[in-house]
């Protein structure tokens, strides 16, 4: 546990030192395609006296300098398979988004959508030293969770405290300095594999970057697409993407819980290709032209040319109707939706007071999709886009963009997490003779 | 599945390592810097030095600037051609046309007037100068000269010198400038300012005054026609002068057989009669009776 305390602290470190020199690149590892930003920080966004978020919801602290976008290789599911094809996109990807900015880039936060995230909810009690809660207070409660056994091989990715409570007042989002007797905190711990992690961090550092934060994509596809009164409510972001499909659930302007199902665009891309014998670029063509989920009668004699480079003139110039391309690609979406209704099923979505769903990721962009999303999750289906930043070129803003755009924001105001907070000191044991004198003083 | 070291016929955009490395490294801000100054910098320095290490060309480069300046120094435009001289005599004219040295025409960027003007004015009868260049190549000098105010004798002859006392010319003969007056003496040169206020002081005697001496270089004496003199104090001779003239004016003192009036002493004028006139002051004595 302290190993990753520590690591993720150096990350923080080396966050707060690219802010200082105003620069950082922002990496999205997809499975279709790694995305490249490059922010400058112009100075710390600001939020307003009432506390309200302002315009360009507090974010016109930075700006985007560089934009680049890469098809991905070697990336399956959101986990690194091939080191080598992915060290070469993600080269690709930042030597252009540099080259945009004219500026070099040392630090880069990067975030990823495999890996098998796992959401764990932590709390814990204490007694306070004192009357007022006080930041080694806060730390002193967190440590005081109890972590679960998670099991070998894992890793934690984010321990966010989403709640706090002080007595019999919960709800509190920050309760430094107020007064009470008991502090317990609700804990929102992730876990992903420890390899997927690791190979991702050496991709990296082969070249030549250092690391400054990562993330998962499910919590920062959330971040952009939701908007505030979503987060504050609650609300699901379903991030759509090549190969997994992340699913997010913010309430209180917390990610509360966070999974991924393995399917996405490519396997409905993969069913075409299949199922009408043609290349896989051929059919992730006719699925981004012609794609649907809907069948109507005017689309059994809209005739789509396959294509094909076999040389046989006749295999080459074969049609479908798009009533069959729909037929081969609804049977997909349906699957993946149900699989994520599942998901949300086990994770309590129904409880919540707002259920609003929210698509985004680049599959999100399929014709008719959020007609059958909301037949099949609920009626509160949108389609999201992520948030405007400054900068951000048009062909970026798209919904698969919403992956890098909330890891900027996220780069710009991260979220407290635990290891924000100093280790508490009854941990060290050099300050045992402290707790020596306080027993002294409490017992004479 | 494809060989793992076999070449991939498919075009991947990704760059070598080789190049990614050297992209970073060019936008480096050090670098960019060293590169858009430092090299042309360092290659101007290379290329100069290499230039003047010959000593061939380095004499070639200055003997070209050489030319350069000439030719463009020597412009028509620049040329002063004569010089004209305003305020002065023919005489200082040509004195100063001798202490200045020019041979015309000359360069107006080879005539450093302050110089020019210090030298005019270290001429003795120049008072003070102003020297510029006329548009149309003249050099106009425009010169105050001092006026003489007394004649100085001295052991080296007679010279002229301006009311503040400066040398203002040699004199051959006193005749030449009968209007003015005469001091005469050792360091009586120094005190012109008191002479001529003495001189003036002595307007009623202007008929009798020869000039004032200077005795020992601190008090003069005012000498009259007859051998007459008045000796005058260190301290405020011409209040000492204004007495003898108001005792000149009472009682014609001056114009009795007297041959000193010594006022040296304030307190105690005294005079000394001619032996001729002792001689008749005792023979008038002795007939009135008057001795012992």
């Amino acid at each position: 546990m302290t190993d990753l305390y520590h690591s993720q602290r150096a990350m923080r470190q080396m966050r707060r030192q690219a802010l200082q020199r105003g620069v950082i690149a922002i990496l999205d590892v997809g499975s279709s395609k790694i995305a490249c930003l490059v922010l400058r920080f112009d100075g710390t966004g600001k939020l307003s006296e009432d506390n309200s978020i302002g315009s360009l919801a507090g974010q016109s602290g930075f700006r985007v300098i560089g934009a680049a976008t890469t098809r991905s290789r070697g990336v399956q599911f959101g986990e690194v398979t091939a080191m080598q094809e992915t060290e070469r996109a993600i080269r690709t990807a930042l030597q252009a988004a540099q080259k945009m900015a004219e500026i070099r880039v040392d630090h880069v936060i990067a975030c990823f959508s495999g890996a098998n995230p796992r959401s764990y909810g932590l709390d814990a009690t204490v007694e306070l030293e004192g009357q007022v809660v006080t930041e080694a207070e806060i730390a002193r409660v967190l440590a005081a969770c109890d972590v679960p056994d998670y099991g070998a091989g894992r890793e934690v990715l984010h321990a966010q405290p989403v709640n706090f409570a002080l007595d019999n007042r919960s709800g509190l989002i920050d309760p430094r300095g107020q007064l009470g007797h008991n502090l317990a905190v609700d804990m929102h711990m992730l876990t992903v594999d420890d390899l997927a992690v690791q190979n991702l961090v050496h991709c990296i550092k082969r070249c030549d970057l250092e690391l400054a934060g990562i993330a998962s994509s499910a919590y920062v596809s959330g971040i952009s697409a939701l908007v505030e009164d979503e987060q504050e409510l609650g609300a699901a972001c379903i991030d759509m993407g090549g190969g997994t499909t992340s699913i997010s659930i913010f309430l209180k302007k917390h990610m509360i819980y966070a999974d991924c199902v393995r399917m996405g665009g490519d396997h409905i891309t993969g069913d075409i290709s299949m199922g009408l014998g043609v290349p896989m670029a051929n059919a992730e063509r006719i699925k981004t032209f012609c794609g649907g989920v809907h069948a109507t009668g005017a689309d059994d004699r809209d005739m789509i040319d396959i294509g094909g480079d076999t040389g046989d003139w006749e295999h080459d110039r074969r049609t479908v109707s798009r009533a069959e391309l729909i037929g081969i690609m609804r049977p997909r979406v349906e699957e993946i939706l149900e699989e994520v209704r599942a998901r949300l099923d086990a994770a309590g979505f129904e409880h919540l007071p707002s259920q609003q769903i929210v698509l985004t990721g680049g599959s999100s962009q399929i014709m008719g999709l959020d007609g059958l999303a909301s037949r099949i999750l609920g009626q509160q289906v949108r389609l999201g886009r992520p948030l405007r930043v400054h900068g951000l070129p048009q062909s970026a803003t798209g919904p698969g963009f919403a992956g890098a755009v909330g890891l900027s924001l996220f780069a710009a105001n991260p979220q407290d997490e635990w290891w924000d907070f100093e280790i508490p000191v009854d941990r060290y044991p050099a300050r045992s003779l402290r707790r020596a004198v306080k027993w002294f003083r409490d017992n004479w | 599945m494809r060989s793992v070291n076999g070449r991939t016929q498919r075009s991947d955009p990704a760059p070598s390592r080789l190049n990614y490395r050297l992209q970073r490294w060019m936008l480096t801000p050090g670098i960019r810097l060293a590169l858009r100054v430092g090299v042309p910098f360092c290659v101007c320095f290379a290329l100069g030095s290499a230039f003047l290490a010959d000593q061939q060309r380095r004499d070639a480069l200055n003997m070209f600037i050489v030319q350069l300046r000439a030719s463009i120094q020597e412009r028509p435009e620049f040329m002063v051609g004569l010089m004209a001289i305003d305020g002065a005599g023919s005489s200082l004219s040509e004195d100063i046309r001798e202490v200045v040295g020019l041979d015309f025409p000359v360069s107006s960027f080879d005539l450093d007037l302050e110089e020019l003007r210090q030298t005019i004015i270290g001429l003795d009868p120049v008072k003070s100068a102003a020297v510029r260049i006329r548009p149309g190549g003249i050099l106009q000098v425009d010169v105050e000269e001092r006026q003489p105010a007394v004649v100085w004798r001295s052991r080296s002859g007679l010279a002229l010198l301006d009311a503040g006392g400066t040398h203002v010319n040699d004199l051959a003969e006193r005749g030449l400038r009968p209007e003015l007056p005469l001091i005469a003496g050792k360091g009586a040169d120094k005190h012109v300012p008191e002479a001529l206020a003495l001189i003036a002081a002595a307007q009623p005697l202007t008929d009798r005054l020869r000039g004032l001496v200077r005795i020992g270089e601190r008090r003069w004496d005012l000498v009259l026609d007859r051998g007459q003199r008045v000796l005058l104090p260190e301290e405020a001779p011409v209040r000492a002068l204004e007495r003898v003239l108001a005792l000149n004016e009472v009682q014609d003192l001056l114009d009795r057989d007297v041959s000193v009036v010594d006022m040296r002493l304030g307190p105690r004028p005294t005079i000394r009669m001619t032996e001729a006139a002792v001689e008749d002051w005792w023979k008038i004595r002795k007939i009135n009776g008057y001795g012992q």
